[in-house]
């Protein structure tokens, strides 16, 4: 076949990228060379039009010890241990075959943590759906949790945490987000640079087939009527072969065989040749004939960009191949010398004994475009003037039980239950508090993760979005007892070439930037997705967040269920009660407009802290953080974890108790104290000057605040804890 | 007390099994599939996962696997042999114990705390337990139990049945049964009862900090009706 400009516009490359490929090679490419090209200039492996922004995120820390480029982020947990973590999407593929997309989203990210030669001890996941009452919603639900737990429970990493939203701007994009974490010595962390001339090409694994061709290239472009079409571009995960490729590559880790891995997910072979080499500053030379391939007559075209699973490209000291070969032969995979590193700076390909590409490695990495695109800043939305006056018509506590079951609110047990949570026998936090925590096997320290994301504040205001995801996800690891240390993020967007959705990303992430700057919680690995967009109609701004803590004494870790009558109970935090973008004026005011509640970064970090201070020192026994749906909410998923109720005290001052008990301010959380402490609690928060409420103390069975709510504890659970099920069932 | 546990390519629970049982001072060891043979034991273990991808069906390549003649073997000269969730399924597909276990009813993965009731006392494995009912802790999707009524009949005759869903209170009906299994069944034994198959995870409720502590008093027991 010719290659023409139609040939490459058809391989999703732009006009003046052809263009430009030409005149960098000084020739036409042909058809293997135009399809390297496509899949590493294409956004998804390019980061064309995200890199300029994310070069000025933070990404430094006392405690980092790889930071954004490498297959994941890793940070130091003390005594030689290290966490090694990262979140990456799988959106596009999972909208067209949620199962399979949801599944290979899964082990590709497991796959970047142990290919950094750390056993995953912990999956997480942020998904996102399109309204319920849609009529894709409750079947991608079900393929998407099925998909998840199909893959991470056959590999046996808990999936301890995560975050499911429903709203309809995913009606047509869907986002599935994937997070691993995994346990490193800090001292035997293998990276993906190659290093040294004619050290042998390993290819082990599953065989190349020509599932996933173009995977990365349609995870480049919105999606339009002809969806379906793209079934063949999704690939199909095995992750009983996943488990064995994690085992025999640890198993070749414990000694000095390997110089470089890397494991090949979007673009396949293609991406991980030339990364390795580009990092090492090589030139690499494959041998094509010599991949173990799946299916007959595979063209170097289909090898090159097949997405197959469960793969992985080793550069390993010479004389080491009989040793690593009886390792990859005792777990039954495929192991195939495959090619060379060498001093050319191109990747040469042969095929059939003949040279059948040939590009300089430099055209394909620090060459591919970038693009400094424009963007529109949005303007901070008026702040909206409520009717007080309307809001005397509701009950309080048929607002708190509309809440409670909103299903962006409820309890998704459905789905956790689903997921293995339990394996490795280390998981004491399980999904549904605050954030996920797991042993580091063997000693005290226990990590805490969760993900978070708050697209409708990002929609309202980028900026304010970005910061408040991050404070979120620094509340979400305090209020379990663990000290913040990075984070991970998966930035979803729409479409790039929109000013507007430029600009939501652009100011999201200088949010983000800005909270994680200052809270001293860096970015340490992340990936960006754009064109989540159907026919011209893009997703909210989603940033999703995940967080890594560190409880040095697990025994300290809290929980957020209310433990003994007669504790006393806080709100740290000062409640202004913002109610523009809550929960509440959305479900019970059908009020969609106004500003998201503002972020102040010297109180998130001070009451963060005071927080932190007092679990330190054992002075309270249960926390929550306040965020969706206010105190209220907050203090019932309390009651209903720990079968507890509450008397709530009557407030002094206060002026509006809607605004109170359902705004969103930021920076509050709610504490459990025992009455021997409190006269301590009170001195550190004095200590540190924080603004708190008594709002109550532990006791009985019922909610109650004066004469306006009375509700059982048990029917506040019937209704946080079924709507998913029914909704399921329905 | 020697215990060996059995590592399939696809097993996920082998270590849990080994904290577990090291925990309570068993000497374990780890058993390779492809192993001829088993170090001198007197429990073997088949551990939870996913033995060989749970191809064809959950347990059965396991069934064929080289090191399983040594487990019938050990097993029919009386030794005690323990298989947990992928365990049970495996001991189901090699013959030793009766019946199988199909999809849940729910056609969904199920993970969570559960009750059981231990319904035979007669054995090397729950002989003067302290407690009737156990909160165990289930993770499986091939979990409901079933058998021929004939076959029934002969485990109910033969007090094979040896724990079954229930509720805290001990309660066994439609409610307390999370996958469908047959008179809630979540494992049963042999006719020697020495081989023991059952769904629920005691290694994974050794400590406070995890879903439970109940598991510890099966371990114990075990070790306790050793000596």
């Amino acid at each position: 076949m010719e290659v023409t400009e139609a040939v490459a516009i058809d391989h999703g490359l732009k006009k003046e990228e052809f263009s430009k490929i030409c005149e960098l090679l000084k020739r036409t490419p042909n058809l293997t060379e135009l399809a390297i090209f496509s899949a590493m200039w294409n956004e998804h492996c390019s980061y064309k039009s995200s890199r300029k922004h994310l070069k000025k995120m933070h990404t430094k820390g006392k405690q980092v010890i790889q930071g954004p480029g490498e297959n994941a982020g890793v940070i130091d947990i003390g005594d030689d241990d290290a966490i090694v973590f990262k979140i990456e999407s799988h959106n596009h593929p999972s909208f067209i075959e949620p199962y399979q997309g949801a599944a290979t989203g899964v082990g590709g990210i497991m796959r970047d943590v142990f290919t950094m030669g750390a056993r995953p001890i912990a999956n997480l996941n942020s998904i996102h759906f399109g309204s319920p009452q849609h009529k894709k919603t409750r079947n991608l639900l079900r393929g998407v949790v099925k998909g998840i737990g199909g893959y991470g429970n056959c590999i046996g990493v808990p999936t301890i945490a995560g975050q499911t939203t429903f709203d309809e701007s995913y009606n047509g994009n869907i986002l599935v987000n994937a997070m691993t974490l995994g346990l490193v010595n800090k001292n035997k962390i293998f990276y993906s640079k190659a290093a040294g001339l004619d050290k042998p090409v390993i290819y082990v694994g599953s065989k190349t087939g020509r599932d996933g061709i173009h995977g990365a290239s349609m995870a480049s472009a919105t999606f339009d009527d002809k969806i379906e079409e793209k079934k063949p571009t999704v690939q199909v995960g095995d992750p009983f072969t996943e488990k064995l490729l994690l085992e025999a590559c640890l198993e070749l880790m414990a000694d000095n065989s390997i110089i470089a891995i890397q494991d090949m997910g979007a673009a396949g072979l293609t991406s991980s040749s030339v990364e390795m080499a580009s990092k090492g500053n090589l030139g690499i030379e494959l041998n094509l004939s010599e991949v173990p391939c799946r299916e007959e007559k595979m063209s170097p075209y289909e090898i090159m960009l097949s997405e197959s699973q469960e793969r992985m490209l080793i550069v390993l000291e010479k004389g080491k191949e009989e040793h690593a070969k009886k390792i990859f032969d005792k777990w039954n995979l495929d192991f195939a010398i495959i090619g060379k590193t060498t001093n050319s700076k191109k990747i040469e390909l042969i095929f059939d004994n003949k040279k059948v590409a040939e590009i300089p490695i430099d055209l394909l990495a620090e060459n591919a475009p970038i693009y400094d695109r424009p963007w529109k800043k949005t303007k901070l939305p008026q702040k909206l003037k409520f009717d007080k006056d309307e809001f005397k018509s509701l009950k309080l506590s048929d607002c708190l039980k509309k809440i409670l079951s909103n299903s962006n609110i409820s309890e998704k047990k459905w789905i956790w239950d689903q997921y293995d949570h339990t394996v490795m026998g280390d998981t004491i936090q399980k999904p549904g508090g605050d954030a996920g925590v797991v042993r580091v096997h063997g000693t005290n320290k226990a990590v805490a993760a969760s993900v978070d994301s708050s697209a409708l504040y990002c929609f309202s205001h980028p900026l304010t979005g970005g910061k408040q995801i991050v404070c979120e996800s620094y509340r979400n690891l305090i209020s379990v007892g663990a000290k913040p240390i990075a984070i991970t993020n998966c930035l979803n967007f729409g479409n790039p070439e929109k000013e507007k959705n430029m600009g939501e990303f652009v100011e999201c992430v200088e949010g983000i930037t800005e909270a994680s700057k200052y809270l001293d919680f860096p970015v340490v690995s992340g990936n960006v997705s754009f064109y989540n967009e159907t026919k011209d109609k893009g997703i909210k701004p989603t940033p999703t967040i995940g967080g890594v803590g560190l409880i040095s004494d697990y025994q300290q870790m809290l929980t957020m269920d209310f433990k003994t009558d007669g504790n006393l109970v806080y709100v740290i935090g000062k409640t202004d009660g913002h109610l523009d973008q809550s929960i509440f004026a959305r479900e019970l005011l059908n009020e969609k407009k106004g500003p998201p509640p503002t972020v102040n970064l010297f109180n998130e970090k001070n009451i963060g802290e005071t927080v932190l201070d007092l679990s330190r020192k054992n002075l309270i026994v249960s926390c929550h953080d306040v965020s969706l749906g206010g105190i209220l909410t907050a203090v019932s998923k309390m009651c209903i974890k720990g079968k507890k109720g509450i008397k709530i005290n009557s407030l002094k001052g206060l002026t509006n108790k809607y605004e109170y008990f359902f705004g969103e301010d930021q920076a509050r959380y709610i504490v459990e104290i025992p009455k021997a402490s409190l006269k301590k609690v009170n001195d550190i928060l004095n200590k540190y000057s924080v603004h708190f409420d008594e709002l109550g103390t532990v006791n009985g069975q019922s909610i109650v605040y004066k004469d306006d709510i009375n509700l059982p504890i048990e029917e506040l659970a019937d209704a946080h804890k079924y709507w998913l099920k029914k909704y399921m069932d329905s | 007390m020697r215990s060996s546990v059995i590592i399939f390519p696809g097993s996920n629970c082998d270590r849990d099994m080994d904290v577990a049982l090291k925990k309570f001072g068993f000497k374990n060891q780890m058993v390779w599939h492809n192993d001829q043979s088993i170090p001198k034991s007197d429990l073997i273990v088949l551990p939870g996962g996913f033995s060989y991808g749970d191809y064809l069906r959950c347990g059965s390549i396991a069934s064929k696997s080289k090191i399983i003649k040594s487990v019938i073997d050990f097993a029919n000269s009386g030794g005690l042999v323990l298989g947990i969730c992928n365990g049970f399924q495996i001991l189901t597909e090699t013959g030793l114990l009766n019946g199988i276990l199909q999809q849940n009813k729910f056609l969904n993965f199920v993970c969570c705390n559960v009750f059981v009731k231990v319904k035979d006392k007669q054995n090397k494995y729950f002989k003067d337990l302290k407690k009737d009912v156990l909160e165990l802790h289930i993770a499986h999707n091939e979990g409901n139990y079933f058998c021929s009524d004939d076959e029934l009949k002969s485990l109910e005759d033969n007090n094979q049945i040896a724990v079954t869903y229930c509720g805290k209170d001990g309660t066994e009906n439609e409610k307390t049964n999370p996958n469908g299994a047959i008179k809630n069944i979540a494992g049963i034994f042999n006719k020697n009862k020495n081989v023991l198959g059952m769904m629920p995870h005691p290694e994974r409720m050794i400590d406070k900090y995890l879903s439970g502590e109940d598991g510890s008093l099966f371990f114990k027991n075990i070790l306790d009706n050793f000596k």
